[in-house]
């Protein structure tokens, strides 16, 4: 009795005392923003991946409908652009966590006793945002044209055939992603660690633990939220992404990822209900897999 | 403790409360968001449109959206040929560069089209195939020709596309020709025709353009396929299956919109198929290193139009600028900095003053020998456009 006494004093802390005027006032921007710019475009998004073309009608011209076929036609044509846009997105978050996480730990450990360096490398990674994303991608793709010092390099050290090159190539939409998605992964890891309570290091090696250990036991767990958001701002927008592997920056024909299909059957194509049945599948997708993860984290109430 | 939990129950019940409102309003929300999207949806019902009341006389102003590079600059930033319009006829004008693509401008602008409203521009240049659906959709407005008197200069080969016949609704600006290019340093001896591209020596080294008409038209040229005439699916097809091969071979490096300069530069592509007057704007740019041809079995020829949409309140305007454009003089000078083909007769001439050389230009003013090798794509019907632009992109996804 004393328990559930506990216990639900516990809630009634947490329940709003009483019906707040002002609250539901603050409230309404938000509310009515995310129906005008979620909720109404989302509804609008599922009624046109139904939609149905009119008979006779011109190039783009659809009606309501109910053609779930739009479903299987989009996944019949493009699933291996889906497997690809996934199979793009998890490798490039992988690789982004091991190139972020040393970086974060630096700035976010090491680096605390030197406030000023700390800021200073911060800087350093928020400064590519400072330049457009397609120029710093447009870039890349320049370094890494046939006739650039990498490809010329890698020629003479004989790694690349001399018939080889490198844009165009899933080796340079993967590190197109990676590059373009480091920032939001190092960012949210550099919270975490930045707060990490060394004391709890120190006591992990004062009961005998090898520094791996510690690292493994202590460091990882503390610092799960930063790696689990981390995670999340890179892997979905990356498996969404269309400019890395467009044909115009780093990718080719043979690199496509779905949104790419999307962006050519919604303003090439104007085939606008398999465009947003392709989108309906990439987010129901992304939330399974998303759900998935932050379960098997055991994150769920960090978010 | 009997207290406490009275309270918490009261406590309970205070929130089960909020919680029904707050999924009460949401529910209401999303009731009105539907109808809102259902509302967004509804099919547009097919009447004719009527065009805008043209209030030109009052308001001496016009807005004209056009492509990049395509109107003459002074190294200010101004275009004198255009301020020359300003002065002459006193209509201010609000030059947009705001195309970059024909679908992507046609998406921005569909849903103000089909309702005949204001799409953001008195007047606009898109490609003819555009055009011609546009034409089709019943979206623009009929030309009053006694305010274009200079269209007697427009050349007879232009006067008479198969979409609109005596040019009762459109106006060429300025056209071009696709067809094969090559780095003179990597490429020695030159390419003639568009199977030399798919030599094993340029592997890898190719790049066409992502514009399905000039790739598939020049691919079906060489085919021996006459792509302004009455040809179908079967030629298509035929057509496609080359394409395919080679894009699967990896003989077709890229397949891009304007970026394919880029690639060029680059010399990631030694060879490609390509604009015309972009390779006389890179090589004055980049150096002399490009040469541009139509091959043995033809070319295409494009040409970007004016037309006036709809919902246009300044038509009239819109006819003044064309005219104005029409005069050898100005169509000479334009031509000189676009380097693409000008539809007015006498613009040669013209340019012979300006530049002798220049006047030469088979890419600026064909003779009647170049254009008897260049070809329009013929217009297709919607079913056919949907069909062979969702074949092509299959290729350009790869999947």
């Amino acid at each position: 009795m004393a328990f559930t006494a506990f216990s639900s004093q516990a809630v009634v802390e947490q329940a709003p005392r009483k019906r707040s005027f002002i609250a539901l006032v603050l409230l309404l921007p938000g509310i009515l923003y995310l129906v005008l710019f979620f909720l109404a475009p989302l509804i609008s998004l599922v009624i046109t991946s139904f939609q149905q073309p009119v008979l006779d009608g011109d190039v783009g011209e659809y009606t309501a409908g109910f053609q779930w076929q739009n479903y299987t036609d989009a996944m019949g044509e493009y699933w291996p652009l889906v497997l690809r846009a996934f199979g793009f997105a998890i490798i490039a978050t992988v690789l982004a966590l091991i190139i972020s996480y040393p970086i974060a730990y630096f700035i976010g450990v090491k680096a605390r006793r030197w406030p000023l360096l700390q800021s200073l490398l911060l800087t350093l990674v928020i400064a590519p945002f400072f330049i457009s994303f397609l120029l710093r991608t447009l870039a890349w793709k320049q370094i890494m044209s046939d006739e650039g010092p990498i490809v010329q390099f890698l020629k003479t050290v004989a790694i690349l055939p001399s018939d080889g090159h490198l844009t165009g190539t899933t080796f340079s939409v993967i590190f197109g992603l990676t590059y373009n998605f480091i920032p939001f992964m190092t960012l949210p890891l550099y919270a975490t660690l930045e707060r990490l309570d060394l004391r709890y290091i120190e006591a992990g090696a004062d009961l005998y633990a090898s520094p791996f250990t510690v690292f493994r036991k202590v460091t990882i767990p503390l610092s799960m939220p930063g790696i689990v958001s981390g995670t999340l701002l890179t892997f979905i927008p990356a498996a969404g992404d269309y400019i890395n592997a467009s044909r115009d920056f780093l990718g080719s024909s043979s690199t496509a990822m779905v949104g790419n299909a999307i962006e050519a059957n919604f303003l090439v194509l104007q085939n606008y209900p398999i465009a947003a049945a392709l989108s309906i599948v990439l987010m129901a997708v992304i939330l399974i897999i998303v759900g998935i993860y932050v379960r098997r984290s055991g994150t769920e109430d960090l978010i | 403790m009997i207290i406490q939990a009275i309270r918490h129950s009261q406590a309970m019940q205070k929130a089960r409360a909020m919680n029904l409102t707050r999924r009460g309003f949401l529910g209401a929300a999303g009731i009105s968001a539907t109808a809102l999207a259902l509302a967004a949806c509804a099919p547009a019902e097919k009447k004719a449109l009527t065009p805008a009341t043209d209030v030109s006389a009052t308001e001496k102003t016009l807005r004209w959206d056009n492509w990049p590079a395509y109107m003459d600059e002074d190294s200010a930033g101004n275009y004198p040929t255009l301020m020359g319009f300003e002065d002459q006829s006193g209509i201010t004008v609000t030059y947009n560069v705001a195309v970059d693509d024909n679908n992507s401008y046609y998406a921005k602008s569909k849903d103000a089209l089909a309702l005949g409203q204001d799409i953001g521009a008195d007047t606009v240049c898109l490609t003819d195939w555009m055009v011609a659906r546009l034409v089709r959709n019943g979206y623009v407005q009929t030309l009053d020709h006694a305010n274009i008197p200079n269209i007697s200069n427009l050349s007879p080969s232009f006067a008479n596309p198969d979409f609109d016949k005596g040019r009762q609704l459109s106006l060429p600006w300025q056209g071009g020709f696709a067809g094969i290019c090559w780095n003179k340093e990597k490429v020695p001896n030159g390419l003639k025709s568009v199977d030399e591209l798919w030599d094993a020596s340029l592997k890898g080294r190719v790049g066409v353009l992502s514009e399905m008409r000039d790739t598939m038209g020049l691919i079906m040229l060489s085919q021996g396929v006459d792509i302004t005439g009455q040809w179908g699916d079967t030629e298509f097809a035929n057509a496609m299956d080359s394409f395919t091969q080679q894009v699967t071979d990896g003989q077709i490096r890229n397949i891009k919109g304007n970026a394919y300069l880029n690639d060029l530069q680059s010399e990631d592509t030694y060879a490609a198929i390509c604009w015309s007057g972009d390779i006389t704007s890179l090589n004055a740019q980049a150096g002399d290193k490009w040469q541009f041809a139509i091959p043995d079995s033809g070319g295409t020829l494009w040409n970007d139009t004016f037309v006036v949409p709809m919902g246009s309140a300044h038509k009239a305007n819109a006819e003044a600028v064309m005219n104005y454009y029409y005069e050898p003089e100005v169509a000479a000078e334009l031509a000189a900095w676009v380097n693409y083909v000008t539809p007015v007769v006498g613009a040669k001439e013209a340019a012979v003053a300006l530049d002798p050389q220049l006047a030469e230009n088979q890419l600026i003013f064909p003779d009647d020998q170049t254009l008897s090798t260049v070809h329009v794509f013929r217009t297709l019907t919607p079913s056919e456009e949907n069909d062979y632009g969702a074949q092509f992109q299959k290729v350009l996804l790869g999947s």
